[in-house]
């Protein structure tokens, strides 16, 4: 890019311990890859647990799996895949400056990421209806004797323990995600960002991209276990 | 362009620079916020040391007579709580750390100065938390918080105190995060990573640990919490949940936890050692790697606190194996060390006294560490005073010595004032003496087979416990001696100038107490680290400009 510009640019933008722009990019890039290692490592610990006990109790695992409701599983994974288009699109425009564009698809996000938490709420709803949240009210049918598939229904509720765990954490992470949109949008609108400065909107991006992907890996190990 | 001449009292620098609470509270400049943390982490180390004095006095006598065995739980448990959490943990890479770290790298500050200064806020609200599990009655299931106990059986404040962890937990993550961007993108010209002093090298190891182990913990104890307040089932062995699932997720981080302890108080030994030596370290890269090699090493080792739990005979041997290969890298730089001072001019100010004493402690600490580390040995004293005596002289005997090593030497950076000598040479023979004699019995008794955690005790126990407490007398005036005279010279102490030690390391090539962005200008750096034959034919430090 032309050097006036940059200069032009970077003296509002460019933090006071930082030696250039290029310098406060990276900078922000690395922090944010760091910050999503730890996330790796804090969903870590739950996803360790989860693949002990299916090892443990894989056919009372099938039994829990069995009462998901797949379709609405398979609408919130449509919904998030396409929220990361929309988030990339965000992206996109705010490099180029394009306020409008960039308002009007994080808007999107946003809509696409409310969306997926209200089926998320419906379907929360119908396990607690059916008695199948952990605690005094947990209830499950236990296997007719013959059955093909023998289980205990106390195994199941520890298979729905840690998939209320996981849901609702990753749940917690969209709800923190709608409100960093949010932020970006107030700022967007305030003319914050320009082709020289968008780290936030970029770092938010890695940040949205990387609960989608939680779900893409929560989504079969949840949902789609069936019966060998 | 910093020089010798500067006086201090012509120069503006980051202490006065401003004025008035909202300019510390709401400052962005690492070395204020290391301050910040500096008296909060104080008022918790004594207030864990407090809880220790109870329970030394508890154990005067044989018979359970000064508190209750409930009260006494949770005595223990909260003075693990605290002195591990929101002291050993966070006390040298917050305090020293931010203070050091951009200085010692040539840079105006860390890389993210607002998560810095939210990372004390975090601490402070993750220590409140724990006040008030504190205040509300406490805990009682040992810092451990081993299930089934703490998730279905305790009937005290179990939530608190692990969401207060769990809070202070990111305050580490955002530290190690700050650190690690910090080392690899604000470097000033010229400063290769083999030129970093290797306070940053254990420092960026460190954060490798806090960033990779916190979020486990973390996940841990909110596990916990949640098993308690929504009747979750993940550790409930009712359900066919496992316990020792607990174990592996909280030793996944809490072994390495103790390195996140020790390993920024080597990084202090090293600095101190090579200038009071007036030598380079001996086997520069061999120290760096060090570092990284226990960071690393440390993951592969938890299980050997589950020998005894129920955990296989193949798995708990090559855990022990590999609890052995972590001794190689820590020997690694006891024996630099001491061969960084052959043949040196030593001197034996302050901090030189409590680097003796770290070294010294440390390898009794990590010797017996290997005894615990081989299974028949682990067998006879697990779970009694042995243990208590070889975690205590590798965190009290090391990383405390450490920290008070480093206060000391940077003292004068940091406040531009000395501490009065003596007075400082007594508290380090008082802490050295008092510490050994409040620890050293307790091997002893651990290996005659009393237990931990018991309020009571046989009577042949009571001349070795009586000792112990007598120690830790002398060691509470060892601690609080420091306090004083550092308050003390704040007002009365002699101006340091910019470089009392003559050390090599840019922080010393600035004025003291430093401006706020460090440096009139970045220096370029031309030299290698631990230049001190240099420095010695100059008779004055290289200039920074
Ligand atoms: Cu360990």
């Amino acid at each position: 890019m032309p050097a006036s510009h940059t200069a032009e640019h970077a003296s509002h933008d460019l933090r006071h311990h930082f030696a250039d722009m290029e310098q406060q990019k990276e900078t922000a890039t690395l922090g944010m890859w760091l910050f999503l290692v730890t996330e790796v490592m804090f969903f870590g610990g739950m996803f360790c647990a989860y693949l002990l006990y299916r090892l443990d109790y894989y056919t009372a695992w099938v039994a829990g799996s069995e009462r998901m409701n797949i379709y609405l599983g398979t609408t919130n994974t449509a919904v998030l895949i396409c929220s990361s288009l929309t988030m990339v699109l965000a992206v996109h425009f705010a490099k180029l400056g394009n306020r409008k564009a960039t308002a009007i698809f994080l808007i999107l996000t946003i809509v696409l990421g409310l969306g997926f938490l209200g089926i998320k709420a419906v379907e929360y709803h119908e396990h607690w209806v059916n008695h199948e949240v952990p605690g005094p009210n947990f209830h499950f049918e236990a296997p007719k004797p013959g059955a093909s598939l023998q289980y205990s229904p106390k195994n199941v509720e520890i298979f729905f323990s840690l998939y209320f765990a996981m849901t609702g954490l990753h749940a917690i992470h969209m709800i923190i995600g709608v409100g960093l949109l949010t932020w970006l949008l107030v700022r967007n609108a305030r003319g914050d960002f320009s082709p020289y400065y968008n780290s936030p909107v970029e770092m938010t991006g890695l940040y949205w991209h990387f609960v989608d992907v939680v779900w893409i890996y929560l989504f079969p190990l949840l949902y789609l276990i069936r019966h060998k | 362009m910093a020089s010798a001449a500067i006086t201090q009292d012509e120069k503006t620098n980051y202490l006065n620079a401003d004025y008035g609470i909202k300019s510390w509270l709401l400052t962005t400049d690492h070395k204020r916020i290391a301050l910040l943390y500096l008296i909060s982490i104080t008022m918790f180390f004594f207030l864990g040391g407090f809880f220790a004095m109870l329970i030394r006095l508890e154990l005067l006598t044989p018979a359970g007579d000064l508190v209750t065995s409930d009260t006494y739980n949770k005595l223990f448990t909260m003075h693990g709580i605290v002195m591990v959490f929101l002291f050993l943990i966070p006390a040298v890479p917050t305090v020293l750390g931010n203070f050091l770290v951009p200085m010692m790298i040539g840079a105006k500050d860390l890389a993210f100065p607002k998560l810095n200064l939210a990372s004390w806020y975090v601490y402070m609200l993750g220590g409140g938390w724990v006040l008030y599990a504190i205040i509300t009655g406490g805990v009682d299931t040992g810092w451990t918080f081993y299930t089934p106990y703490s998730t279905t059986f305790s009937n005290t404040n179990v939530v608190a105190a692990a969401v207060g962890i769990f809070i202070a937990g990111f305050s580490s993550i955002f530290t190690g995060i700050n650190f690690i961007v910090t080392i690899h993108r604000m470097r000033a010209p010229g400063l290769t990573w083999r030129r970093l002093p290797l306070f940053i090298w254990s420092n960026y190891a460190t954060s490798v640990i806090m960033v990779l182990g916190t979020p486990v913990l973390a996940i841990t104890l909110l596990l916990v919490a949640a098993e308690r307040l929504f009747h979750l089932g993940i550790f409930n062995a009712q359900l066919g949940g496992d316990p020792l699932l607990f174990q592996h997720l909280f030793w996944f981080y809490s072994h390495p936890a103790v390195y996140i302890m020790i390993l920024p108080g080597m990084g202090v030994i090293s600095e101190v050692v090579t200038c009071f030596s007036r030598k380079r370290v001996f086997g520069y890269d061999f120290v760096a790697l060090a570092s990284i090699c226990i960071a690393v090493l440390g993951f592969l080792v938890w299980a050997h606190h589950m020998f005894v739990a129920g955990i296989s005979v193949y798995a708990a041997m090559v855990f022990s194996l590999l609890t052995f290969f972590v001794a190689i890298p820590s020997a690694v730089k006891v024996f630099n060390w001491i061969a960084t001072m052959y043949q040196g001019s030593i001197s034996f100010e302050t901090p030189m006294l409590y680097a003796f004493g770290f070294i010294g402690l440390f390898t009794m600490g990590g010797m017996t560490g290997l005894f615990l580390g081989s299974l028949g040995i682990d067998v006879h004293v697990h779970d009694t005073y042995f243990v208590v005596a070889h975690f205590h002289y590798v965190m009290v005997g090391g990383m405390v010595m450490a920290y008070m090593c480093g206060l000391h030497f940077w003292w004068p950076k940091i406040t531009g004032k000395m501490y009065p000598e003596g007075w400082a040479k007594l508290s380090a023979l008082l802490t050295f003496v008092g510490f050994n004699l409040t620890f050293f019995p307790q091997f002893i008794l651990g290996y005659m087979g009393m237990p931990r955690r018991y309020h009571a005790y046989p009577p042949e126990f009571q001349v070795l416990n009586v000792l112990s407490t007598a120690g830790a007398s002398v060691l509470a005036v060892g601690y609080v001696l420091p306090m004083i005279y550092f308050v003390w010279s704040l007002r009365y102490g002699q101006d340091a100038g910019p470089n009392p030690w003559r050390a090599a390391g840019l922080e010393w090539m600035t004025s003291s107490p430093p401006p706020t962005s460090n440096f009139e200008t970045t220096p370029v750096v031309t030299w290698e680290a631990y230049n001190y034959d240099e420095i010695d034919k100059q008779q004055e430090v290289p200039v920074a400009s």
